[in-house]
Order: C-alpha cells, then sequence, then structure tokens
C-alpha cells in the first residue's frame, strides 16, 4: 500500500507489537517442541508458557495458577458460562446486560433455548449506564451468574465491576466480567480492588499481541467445569496442544501494556479528546454518545445526524485511508443499527449516522490532525447529499 | 469488506444530479430515516411530456444506495417515459456493474424513487396521460410493517429478480429484517409466486403444540381454563422460541379475560420496534391461536 495506514479502529483488533513479534518467533521456527514433552528440546516451550502465564498474571494482579489461556475472548466467555449452568447446581438464572458482546448474549441466547435457562438483561439509560439499584433487585438465590462487561467496546463505557460482583457474592451467585476491551486501557487488580471477581475474559489481539490467544482468569478455588475436554493441558481446565508461539506473544505484549497503561491514561487520552472537541467544534449535530465520565480513555463514538455511518467510512478510507467503525444498519451485517446505541434509545436521526474513532499507543499527533482535517468536510458534503436535516 | 464496482464507487465519490428541482413535474419519496435509508427524487419532463427533461436526487444512506440514486438520475435523462417506466431495480444494479446482493435493496429504492415520481406526476397531472404499470388489486396491502414493504413491492421483486428464499426477499426489500414477524407470510407470497403453495413448508414454530391443537379440536367455546392453558402453551411454544431467536425474550405477566398482560425482555425489551413487534406478532400468534378477542399490552 503506498499511501499510509490511518489506524483508528483499535477496538477491532491492534497491531502486533513489534517486540510481541520477536517473543513469538522462535516458536514459530526452530523452538518447534510439544511442551508436553519429556527430553530437553521441549524445555524453552514448556519456559515460554510458563513465563506467559506469569506476564499475564501481572497484569491482572492475578496468581499464575489462575491463568487458562484459550483461543479467544469468545471462546473464554462461553467457557464460563456453561461452566456456570454446570456447577451452579439448582440456580437457573444468569443476569447480564442487553450491551454486551454478542459472544455474551449469544451464548445466553443459546442456553436459554438448549438449557432451560432464564436470562435477565440489565438496561441501560441514554448514556448507556447501568443502574445498580435494578442489578440488586433482579440478583437472587437462582443466580447463577452475574456476567457483565467491563468495558463496552462501541461506546467506551466502563462498568462497576466492583459493585456488581459484590452484589452477586451476597447472593451466592459466580461473578464473570468480559474485559477484552479493558485490558491494556485501564488498570486492572484482581488481587487488591476486584476482589470478588471470580472470572474474567481477555483477548490478545486487543492489546497487540496476535488473534487466535485469549485468556480466562478462574480465580482459585471457583468453581468451574471445562468444555473443551481432551488432554491434561491447562490443568485440565482446556484441553489442547498449548499455542505456545502466541501464548510467549500474550505474555509480551501484557509486559508492554502494563509498562504503557499511564501512557494510555495520558497522551492517548489526550489525543481522544482533542479529536472529540475538534469534531463537536467543526460539525454541527454531532453527539458523543456514552458516559464521558467513565469511559475508555481510547474510544469515541460520535454520531453525526441526517447521514448514514458506511458513507462517511467509506469516504474515510478513500480520502485519507483513515480506518474506523460505524454502528449503522449498513455495516452491522443486518438491516439493524448496532444493538448497544438501540439499547440506549438514542435517535433514529442520529442511530444510523454512529462512527467509533479507537485509538492506540501507536497512534500519533499528526494521525488525529489528518482526521479532524478529512473528517469534517465529508460530514458536510454527505448532509448536501441527504434530504434530512434542513427544515429542522 | 466492501466489494463494490469501481463504478459504485465513482457515482459515490462523484455523484451526479444532487438536490431538488424547483420545477419538477413530480416528486418521488422513499423509504425514511427509521429504516436507515431514504431517497427523494425530483422529475421534469420535456415540453412535449414524452421525455425526462432532469432528474435530481438526495439520499440518505450507504454508498450502494447514493451510488444507486447518482445511477438512476443518468439512467433517466433523455429516456421516454414510457421506456422509463419500465426501469428495473436490476438494470439499475447492471447500469453499476453490479451491487452485493445484500445491498440490491438499494436499487430496488431507486426504481421506486421514480415509480413514486411517476405516480406523483399522474396524480398532478392527469392532462399528461402518462403511461403506467398496471397494479393488482390488495397489492398496497402491507406487509412488514417494520420497513413498510407492500405485497406489490414483494411480488414485483420476486418476479424480476427470479427470488426464491425469504432471506433473498430481505436481501432486495428489507421485508422480514426487523422483527421477523412476516417471514411466515413472505415465505407464502414466495410459494404462490413459485407456484409451490401446495407444498408450502410450515416453520416448526409456527405448528401449534398437540396441547393446543387437542385443545382446538374440542368443539365448543373455550372454558376460561382452556383459554389461559392455550395462552400459556402458545406463550411457550410460538412466541418465546421465535423472540429468542431474535435474541429477545418475554413473560407472560397475566391473563384477564382475553387482556394479556406481557413484558418484554432482552433485545425486545430495548427494541425500538417492540410496539411492532407486540401488535404484529404477539398479537396476531395468540388470536390465530387462541381467540380474535384477544388482546395484548406489555408492561415494563
Amino acid at each position: 500500500m503506498s499511501e499510509p495506514l490511518i489506524y483508528l479502529d483499535n477496538n477491532a483488533t491492534t497491531r502486533v507489537a513489534e517486540e510481541v513479534f520477536d517473543a513469538m518467533a522462535p516458536f514459530l521456527r526452530e523452538e518447534y517442541a510439544n511442551p508436553s514433552s519429556v527430553y530437553p528440546f521441549a524445555g524453552p516451550a514448556a519456559a515460554a508458557i510458563a513465563k506467559g502465564r506469569e506476564q499475564v498474571a501481572t497484569l491482572l494482579g492475578a496468581k499464575p495458577e489462575e491463568i487458562i489461556f484459550t483461543s479467544c475472548g469468545s471462546e473464554s466467555d462461553n467457557a464460563v458460562l456453561r461452566s456456570a449452568v454446570k456447577t451452579q447446581v439448582g440456580r437457573r438464572r444468569i443476569l447480564t446486560t442487553c450491551v454486551e458482546h454478542p459472544a455474551i448474549l449469544n451464548t445466553c441466547r443459546d442456553l436459554t433455548q438448549y438449557a432451560g435457562v432464564h436470562v435477565d438483561y440489565l438496561s441501560v439509560d441514554s448514556q448507556g449506564r447501568i443502574d445498580l439499584d435494578e442489578a440488586k433487585a433482579l440478583i437472587n438465590e437462582d443466580t447463577a451468574i452475574v456476567s457483565v462487561m467491563f468495558a463496552n467496546n462501541e461506546i467506551g463505557n466502563i462498568y462497576p465491576i466492583r459493585e456488581l460482583s459484590r452484589l452477586a457474592h451476597a447472593k451466592g451467585a459466580l461473578f464473570h466480567t468480559d474485559a477484552v476491551q479493558a485490558i491494556g486501557k485501564v488498570p486492572v487488580d484482581l488481587q487488591n480492588d476486584l476482589t470478588d471477581v471470580d472470572f474474567l475474559s481477555l483477548s490478545g489481539h486487543k492489546f497487540h499481541a496476535p488473534k487466535g490467544i485469549g485468556v480466562l482468569y478462574r480465580r482459585t478455588f471457583a468453581p468451574f467445569a471445562t468444555y473443551l475436554t481432551g488432554g491434561h493441558q491447562e490443568k485440565m481446565q482446556r484441553a489442547g496442544t498449548e499455542n505456545v508461539a502466541s501464548i510467549a506473544g500474550i505474555g509480551k505484549a501484557a509486559e508492554l501494556a502494563l509498562l504503557h497503561i499511564e501512557e494510555e491514561n495520558t497522551r492517548v487520552k489526550a489525543l481522544r479528546d482533542k479529536l472529540q472537541a475538534g469534531l463537536v467544534a467543526t460539525c454541527p449535530d454531532a453527539i458523543v454518545n456514552g458516559d464521558q465520565e467513565h469511559r475508555l480513555p481510547n474510544t469515541l463514538n460520535i454520531c453525526f445526524k441526517y447521514i448514514e455511518g458506511e458513507s462517511i467510512l467509506l469516504r474515510l478510507w478513500d480520502r485519507a485511508h483513515i480506518c474506523a467503525s460505524s454502528g449503522s444498519a449498513c455495516t452491522t451485517g443486518s438491516l439493524e443499527p448496532s444493538h448497544v446505541l438501540r439499547a440506549m434509545g438514542l435517535d433514529y436521526k442520529a442511530l444510523h449516522g454512529t462512527v467509533r474513532l479507537s485509538l492506540s499507543r501507536y497512534t500519533t499527533e499528526a494521525e488525529i490532525d489528518t482526521a479532524l482535517e478529512v473528517l469534517p468536510p465529508i460530514i458536510r458534503n454527505l448532509r448536501e447529499l441527504s434530504p434530512f436535516g434542513r427544515e429542522e | 469488506m466492501w466489494d463494490y464496482t469501481d463504478k459504485v464507487r465513482d457515482h459515490f465519490q462523484n455523484p451526479r444530479n444532487v438536490g431538488v428541482l424547483e420545477d419538477a413535474d413530480g416528486i418521488g419519496e422513499v423509504g425514511n430515516i427509521i429504516c436507515g435509508d431514504a431517497m427523494k427524487l425530483s422529475v421534469k419532463l420535456t415540453e412535449d411530456k414524452k421525455r425526462i427533461a432532469d432528474a435530481r436526487f438526495q439520499t440518505f444512506g450507504c454508498a450502494s444506495a447514493i451510488a444507486s440514486a447518482s445511477a438512476l438520475t443518468e439512467m433517466l435523462k433523455d429516456r421516454t417515459v414510457e421506456d422509463a417506466s419500465k426501469l428495473t431495480n436490476q438494470d439499475i444494479a447492471d447500469y453499476l456493474g453490479s451491487l452485493p446482493e445484500a445491498k440490491m435493496h438499494c436499487s430496488v429504492m431507486g426504481m421506486e424513487a421514480f415509480q413514486a415520481a411517476l405516480a406523483d406526476i399522474r396524480k398532478k397531472h392527469p392532462e399528461y396521460n402518462l403511461p403506467g404499470p398496471a397494479t393488482e388489486e390488495g397489492d398496497d396491502r402491507v406487509v412488514c410493517e417494520c420497513f413498510n414493504v407492500t405485497v406489490g413491492k414483494i411480488r414485483e421483486v420476486i418476479r424480476l429478480n427470479k427470488l426464491t428464499t425469504v432471506e433473498q426477499v430481505t436481501y432486495y426489500t428489507k421485508a422480514g429484517g426487523g422483527c421477523g414477524g412476516c417471514k411466515e407470510e413472505i415465505q407464502k407470497i414466495l410459494d404462490e409466486e413459485l407456484g409451490q403453495a401446495a407444498q408450502a413448508e410450515a416453520k416448526p414454530q409456527a405448528t401449534p403444540s398437540p396441547i393446543a391443537q387437542t385443545i382446538k379440536e374440542n368443539v365448543g367455546p373455550l372454558t376460561p381454563f382452556q383459554k389461559m392453558r392455550m395462552i400459556q402453551t402458545t406463550f411457550d411454544s410460538v412466541i418465546r422460541p421465535g423472540l429468542q431467536d431474535d435474541g429477545g425474550d418475554a413473560e407472560l405477566v397475566d391473563v384477564e379475560g382475553d387482556k394479556v398482560t406481557i413484558r418484554l425482555q432482552g433485545h425486545c425489551a430495548t427494541c425500538a420496534l417492540a410496539d411492532k413487534t407486540i401488535e404484529h406478532w404477539i398479537e396476531a400468534k395468540l388470536r390465530e391461536q387462541v381467540s380474535a378477542a384477544i388482546t395484548v399490552t406489555a408492561v415494563k
């Protein structure tokens, strides 16, 4: 590609860090041993897994033995919910939110249809916030598990995990959080802060590790029943020969995430804020979505009334090779706009014109300046094409 | 990834004939902002009213909606009205090279906008004696309430594009893409169009449960107990699975005579189309399976 790419879609995935690639490379070349083998040739592979486990544990404030490697965030989410239905004998309800990732929503749906589980969904207000009183009212002795995302992938809202996990434990329910979007962006401390979290899912490719590697954190003694049966790997909690290279990669990525968490919340956040302020100032009828007080530092979800998101994205690409996402129907692959924005009750005039811009530590100020230069004329021009927004 | 031809991209990046004609003979408006795409087409005829002198558009929608509208205006200019009135959505797609199947409804919107503009001219200027397409009786009955799609449009699109599945009809017209309550009816229309009405394959969830069937086969009016039981059965075996298919759910709160109170859950509770779901699907199902007198209200 000749033109430089401006990647503002880091909630979709992230680039693999050079250091991560270097940490992985030996295990894709000469160190190809099966880590379970007995001869010394298997030593480096086994050591890489132990190291990766330690690095991920350090990032989370967890113990290494509480880390289970999986193939992705969705697998971790599936494992937890399906396990809870098995281990929490006599409890037939799951509590989650209506703004979860499909990995949770569709697993709940599956359990509803095939395991006779009843799922309660916490509603959200116009800023995507949940109500702790509603959660309190819905958690009872029949609740097997409460699963609430740490941070929302579309609008970036950070949810009150500490309070929710306490409410769950008060009624004897397990607590899980899908922290796929939060890892590397906000500090997570399971040792001293979030002591009532039993399970946590994360995914490597959201913080500069490759795709195809995830983690399920399981607090010591939290009841768990595996659904991937087979060999003895991961202490029989998740069978399958370990993805050695990717484990080395996610370990390195975790180490780097810890080093850069400060930068995410200062430099990256300042760039996001600059982008937001610039767009709001230059584009009339632009509304920032989500809870601006409790939001990921890298995420901006903004809607431009009277125009449609996919056309904004295509123009962004064609003008400056800017990558972003939209919650509009035309980009979700269905005819309905994003379930998160609908749950927030967003005005339909705005719903189809949402754009999500998500930054990373690789985002530069020059890239944000280019976005600020390119986007406002695109919005103006598409509005000139639109039959709406004139009469009001 | 976008799968657009160079021509679609060109018409999207450099749309032709944008705007509104102040002295238009007719204006066609289709779609709406809630559905996610809408188009306004103004058409001006030549002095002799035989040809299209000018056409301008405004579109709210994705790249292919904008490109389809731009292409349509180019195709209309200088064409005879008679010739133009035969334009189909496929002609628009062909002009653009092609459109991804899931985006074919954009070309249908273009075709419809022109038909609406022609209808507007006929209404405003009956003296022009414009040729018009024959419409079948009952064609304007709305099948898909969510996206306001009529029987006539579904039939026309099935015929023009040789569609065979409900999914395709949704791609081309959006019908069935909202609450999904009309999918069975779309299937019936398809069956009729395909001449297979006899072997129509009923979806499993539409089949009354054995209990409901037994009760229904009992002659005489339903006792309050039987009615309640049938409502419960229909609710559990038809309505909840249907809602669950769309990530939603519902709870039966109370039954008092013919008044059924429910609570929508999951996606349904927050869906902007919830009212439609209740009115056109849940209530219709209960009326069909239990009693025509049933009314459904939802509580939070």
